[in-house]
C-alpha cells in the first residue's frame, strides 16, 4: 500500500497562518490525517497553537483545545478520562507541544501523564526554541546555535530528551523527522495501535528561526539525520532500535554551514 | 434533590473561546511571491508533493489549491522528476 493510501483524504489543519515552509506544521497536518477526525487535539501556547487558533479564523476541523504553555500533558489526561467516562471508546488524545513546551515549561506534566500511564499520544514538534516569542533559546537548543537570548550561541548542550522519557518506562517512545515523512507516518499509526502513553519527538525546522529558505524545510530535516545530528529511533519493551543509519557522517558540516543560525557565532557546536 | 451545578453551561460558554472548527475568514494566496506550477505531462502521481506541503494544499490527486498556497517551494523540492516549478506572482493573488 502506498504510504499516502495510510492517511485520510482530508485535511485537518488547513488554512492555519504559519510562516510559508513551517515544519511544525507539517508534522501536526501529518499525525491528524493518520489520526482522523476522531483525534482530539491538544495545544499548549505556541507556534501551532498561536497559527491554528485566529478567532474566527479556526484552523482545526477536528476537535481542538489551547491547554496553558506548562499542562499539555494534564489537559489531555483530562480530555481522555472525560471521553472514557461518557463511554466513548474510537478516539485518540494527541497533543502538540513545542520543544520549550515539553522540554522544559511541560515536564512536569508530561512526567505525572506518564508515570499513570495515561492512555495518550504526546507529540514534541522540535523547532529548537522558543519560536513563537521570537526565537529564544530553550531546552533542546543545540549547543551553539544562535537565538536572541543566546547572541553568541548557545553554551548548553540539547537537552536528551529520549533519556528522560525512558526513564520514566513508556509504553512506546519515537524520534522522528519531517523530512523522513514514511516514517514518521508508520510512528504515529504505532503510537496509535498502543494503549498507554507513547511520546513522538519529530524534528521540526522552522525557516523563520533556523535562517533557511522556506523551500529547505524537508532537505534540512533529513539532512539532519543522515549526518546523524538527529537519531531516528524507537522504544519498546525496554529498548530502542535504530530505524535509519545515518548515511552522511563526514558532511556533518554542510548541515550546519548552510543554517544562519550557527554562522558567525564562534562557538562551538555538538559535532566540535 | 438536585445539585446546584457547579460548572458553566456550554451554551454560556462565550463563542470567542469555543466556535466552529474548520472556520475559516481569510485566504493565504497574498503571502505567496511564487507559485508552483504543475506540469501534468511530467507528473506520474507519486504524491510526494501532497505528502510534503506544510499547508495542506496539494489534493492527493495533485490539484494546488491556489487559495491558499504559500508557494513555500517545498513540494518543488520533493518532486523528483522535476514537474513543478515555481514562478513569480505578478501580484495579483487575492490576499
Ligand atoms: C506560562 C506561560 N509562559 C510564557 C508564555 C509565553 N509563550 C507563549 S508561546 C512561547 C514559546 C513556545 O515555545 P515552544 O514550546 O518551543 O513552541 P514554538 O513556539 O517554538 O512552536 C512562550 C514563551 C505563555 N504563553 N505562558
Ligand atoms: S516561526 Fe517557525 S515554527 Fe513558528 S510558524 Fe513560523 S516557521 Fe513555524
Ligand atoms: S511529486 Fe511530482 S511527480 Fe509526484 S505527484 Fe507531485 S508533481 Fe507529480
Ligand atoms: S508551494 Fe508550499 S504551500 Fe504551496 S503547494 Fe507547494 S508545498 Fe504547498
Ligand atoms: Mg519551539
Amino acid at each position: 500500500m502506498a504510504v499516502a493510501d495510510k492517511l485520510d483524504a482530508r485535511e485537518f489543519f488547513f488554512g492555519h497562518k504559519a510562516c510559508a515552509g513551517c515544519g511544525g506544521s507539517l508534522a501536526v497536518r501529518i499525525a491528524l490525517k493518520v489520526l482522523g477526525e476522531r483525534a482530539v487535539a491538544t495545544l499548549p501556547a505556541g507556534c501551532m497553537s498561536a497559527v491554528g487558533f485566529n478567532f474566527p479564523q479556526l484552523a482545526f476541523t477536528n476537535n481542538a483545545f489551547i491547554s496553558p504553555f506548562a499542562a499539555t500533558a494534564s489537559v489531555m489526561t483530562g480530555l481522555e478520562a472525560g471521553l472514557r467516562r461518557r463511554g466513548e471508546t474510537d478516539y485518540h488524545i494527541v497533543g502538540f507541544a513545542g520543544d520549550g513546551g515539553t522540554a522544559d515549561i511541560g515536564l512536569q506534566a508530561l512526567s505525572g501523564a506518564i508515570d499513570r500511564n495515561d492512555n495518550i499520544i504526546y507529540i514534541c514538534y522540535d523547532n529548537e526554541a522558543y519560536m513563537n516569542t521570537g526565537i529564544q533559546k530553550s531546552g533542546l537548543t543545540p549547543l551553539g546555535a544562535r537565538t536572541t537570548t543566546t547572541p553568541g550561541g548557545s553554551r548548553s548542550r540539547k537537552k536528551d530528551m529520549s533519556a528522560i522519557i525512558d526513564a520514566h518506562g513508556i509504553p512506546y517512545a519515537a524520534t522522528a523527522s519531517v523530512g523522513y515523512i514514511d516514517d514518521y507516518i508508520r510512528k504515529v499509526e504505532k503510537a496509535a495501535s498502543i494503549k498507554g502513553t507513547k511520546y513522538i519527538h519529530v524534528l521540526a525546522p522552522c525557516p523563520t528561526g533556523w535562517g533557511i529558505a522556506t523551500d529547505e524545510t524537508v532537505e534540512i530535516a533529513r539532512e539532519a539525520v543522515d549526518v546523524g545530528v538527529w537519531e531516528l529511533k524507537e522504544y519498546e519493551n525496554g529498548i530502542w532500535t535504530t530505524n535509519i543509519e545515518p548515511k552522511n557522517p563526514d558532511r556533518v558540516e554542510e548541515y550546519y554551514a548552510r543554517q544562519g543560525r550557527f554562522r558567525n557565532t564562534g562557538r562551538k557546536t555538538q559535532n566540535g | 434533590m438536585q445539585s446546584e451545578r457547579l460548572y458553566p453551561n456550554p451554551a454560556e460558554i462565550p463563542n470567542s473561546t469555543a466556535f466552529k472548527a474548520g472556520y475559516l475568514v481569510t485566504k493565504n494566496a497574498g503571502w505567496r511571491s511564487v507559485r508552483p506550477v504543475i506540469d501534468a505531462g511530467k507528473c506520474v502521481k507519486c504524491q510526494q508533493c501532497y505528502l510534503y506541503c506544510p499547508d495542506g494544499t496539494i489534493s492527493p490527486e495533485i490539484a494546488v489549491d491556489y487559495d491558499f498556497c504559500k508557494g513555500c517551494g517545498i513540494c518543488a523540492k520533493a518532486c523528483r522528476l522535476g514537474a513543478i516549478t515555481m514562478i513569480p506572482e505578478r501580484g495579483d493573488a487575492d490576499a
